[in-house]
């Protein structure tokens, strides 16, 4: 008898427990979202976007190699609605002109389209490749295209320092399919909301890459933007640097720059 | 060289009102410089083909790219001249591109040379028709020469119409009487044979819708004019075959559906050719195992049925009832290492192509290719069965600049 009620009183207490536990957990859930939102948000309103970057692919060995791409964006404001994004490759010579034309979604696998110039040929690609490397750097497909606010589920975990500013620490999990990561760990900034690393971890959730975004800079429209990215894999310590130059924003782009029938009449 | 034809074209590339704006405009030059050696296994077979196995050839392509301080004018002209150490007729000079075009927002008019691609498969281009296939270039018929065209796209919420002018004809190339990869009787280019009175000059019409919709990429297209494949008629004292080339009219379907790492392509014509209207099928899928064993590698399965209705009346074919398997592998790498290899069986005859590509950037500027082609299968009624003997290893080095 005694050791019935010693259980029932300890299914009770677990019972209490985990609901206040629940709690809690949806109280950071919220508090994550939160701060991914206003950190988003920030970004709202640039309209369109064009950017020349390198890309600089590093190896253990120190080697390294050099793209030139360039970028361009046409914002969606709507955040159930991913935006549209071009990449151009003007290095290296051999695949001038080569160009990935991506409509993202939410929860849906993105639309892309790749255009080989030596064929002259536009292709619809699969987009499941979402954790697959982009043109052979340490930046996966689902790192380098758009990151939308609703892509992921959040959870708060702290506060950290990161650098000279204080940070918040927060828990990504991808919503979407095909994802190569269990979870992603974003440290967010206190005073700008800006994101300033990311660590990624792989299918068996152990620690993979880390990316460091550095060199923010504010635009005269509020927008604000990492000059430099760092990615390097821990597991291969290969590394990718993508060194931006200035954006120009409301350069007028519309929607018929982001349709397949242009990737052939870009150059 | 076909010295005519290329006068042509410069007087065409003059009169492109290029660089009438020439302040803050942006240029770019490019090119590339390819050295190409062939290594062909087997003593050749037909009478005149040059005895040795090693053949050579260098081409050269130029890039003039202009586009205006607005932004809504460009130009580009890209010669392309290629030497052939052992075969005249694969020495060639062609503009692959000599165009101006204005674009606006919904739509764009181009004038000049330029090369269009259409379609979805990667065994047979059926849809493909716009421009002329530089045939000695390569036997897998992707290498393409310049085509004369006005051209005005239109873009709608709904698709892309493309409508096309084709004032000029192209004639495709063939190996001359040294050359391999020919057919018995050599094919004598300069005494091509048309169907219609104007010859080369037949203004040829193509339209072309292309959109989407989900997961499915559509394009619709028309094309009536000179047909881009001859029939061939013995000359008179039987020695040579002339090219003869018909007006067709052709109606192309082209499909993909792309779901997760599934590709499903179809492309379908029908064509009133020659003698009688036939239809042709090419379809299947591409299927994708991405990062194989956690690598950065894929690896890709293809399998595509080739299908051809025409009578032996019309322009020869080999994709008439084919089952073509390959595999894609992309490594991913720094270099882009991909190897793409394949072979195309034909269920009525036992003929078989073989196919391997595979290709590797060397440091930044230079690119490497190597394929291996083999025929295998054909018995002396067989139509592969003139390259009996023309299996061959390709060795390519291109230099960007």
């Amino acid at each position: 008898m005694k050791v019935r009620t010693t259980i029932i009183l300890v299914m009770i207490a677990a019972f209490a427990i985990s609901l206040a536990d629940n709690a809690n957990a949806s109280a950071d859930d919220d508090k994550g979202f939160d701060i991914a939102a206003r950190s988003d948000r920030t970004d709202l309103g640039f309209g369109d976007s064009e950017v020349e970057l390198e890309m600089i692919l590093r190896n253990a060995a120190g080697q390294s190699a050099t793209r030139s791409l360039r970028i361009r964006t046409l914002e969606k404001p709507d955040e159930s609605v991913g935006d549209k994004s071009l990449v151009l490759f003007d290095t290296p010579r051999d695949i001038e002109g080569t160009a990935l034309l991506s409509h993202a979604k939410i929860l849906d696998p993105d639309d892309q389209w790749l255009y080989l110039p030596a064929l002259k040929r536009v292709k619809r690609i699969s987009s499941s490749n979402k954790s697959g490397p982009f043109v052979g750097s340490e930046f996966a497909f689902e790192d380098f295209t758009a990151i939308e606010l609703n892509k992921f589920d959040y959870r708060y975990i702290g506060e950290e320092k990161c650098g000279d500013i204080q940070c918040d620490v927060l828990e990504r999990l991808p919503r979407y399919e095909n994802s190569g990561y269990t979870r992603q760990v974003a440290w967010v900034d206190q005073a700008d909301y800006q994101i300033r690393k990311v660590e990624f971890y792989d299918r068996r959730g152990a620690l993979l890459k880390v990316l460091e975004l550095k060199d923010y800079r504010a635009y005269e429209n509020g927008v604000w933007r990492a000059h430099l990215l760092v990615m390097t894999n821990l597991r291969t310590n290969k590394q990718t640097d993508l060194v931006y130059g200035d954006y120009e924003f409301g350069i007028g782009l519309s929607e018929n720059d982001f349709v397949k029938g242009r990737l052939s009449r870009l150059r | 060289m076909n010295s005519v034809r290329a006068r042509r074209f410069l007087i065409l590339a003059l009169l492109l009102p290029m660089f009438a704006v020439a302040d803050e405009a942006s240029w770019d030059i490019a090119g590339n410089v390819e050295l190409q050696g062939r290594l062909f296994t087997q003593d050749p077979l037909w009478p005149g083909q040059a005895s040795q196995l090693g053949h050579v050839s260098i081409a050269v392509s130029a890039d003039l790219r202009w586009r205006s301080a607005l932004g809504n004018q460009r130009a580009s002209l890209i010669p392309y001249v290629r030497w052939d150490g052992t075969d005249d007729e694969r020495s060639i000079f062609d503009l692959r591109e000599a165009y101006w075009a204005y674009e606006a927002d919904a739509f764009e008019l181009l004038i000049g040379a330029n090369t269009v691609f259409w379609g979805v498969t990667e065994s047979v281009h059926l849809v493909d028709i716009v421009n002329q296939t530089d045939a000695v270039a390569d036997v897998d018929g992707e290498d393409k020469l310049g085509q004369p065209m006005v051209n005005l796209a239109l873009q709608r919420d709904w698709g892309l119409v493309s409508i096309y002018l084709l004032p000029y004809f192209r004639e495709r190339t063939f190996a001359g009487i040294d050359g391999r990869l020919r057919s018995p009787l050599p094919v004598d280019s300069d005494s091509a044979q048309y169907a219609s009175s104007e010859g080369d000059n037949h203004l040829d019409l193509a339209i072309r819708y292309s959109h989407y919709i989900g997961d499915v990429d559509i394009g619709l297209s028309l094309f009536s004019g000179t047909s881009r494949e001859p029939r061939f008629v013995p000359s008179t004292d039987s020695t040579r075959l002339l090219p003869y080339y018909d007006q067709i009219d052709q109606v192309g379907i082209d499909l993909q559906y792309t779901r997760d790492a599934w590709l499903w392509k179809l492309e379908a014509i029908v064509r009133d050719g020659f003698s009688e209207s036939f239809a042709a099928a090419v379809g299947g899928f591409e299927y994708t195992f991405y990062q194989v064993r956690d690598s950065a590698a894929d690896i890709g399965l293809l399998v595509e049925y080739q299908y051809d209705g025409r009578n032996d009346l019309e322009p020869f074919t080999i994709a008439d009832n084919d089952v073509f398997i390959g595999t894609r592998l992309a490594l991913n790498d720094i270099q882009n290492t991909a190897v793409l290899a394949g072979v195309a069986y034909d269920i009525d005859t036992g003929e078989a192509f073989v196919n391997v590509e595979a290709e590797r950037r060397i440091g930044d500027d230079f690119f490497l290719e190597l394929r291996l082609r083999a025929f295998a299968g054909a018995g002396p009624a067989d139509r592969t069965f003139a390259l009996v003997r023309d299996d061959y290893l390709q060795l390519q080095i291109a230099r960007y600049f």
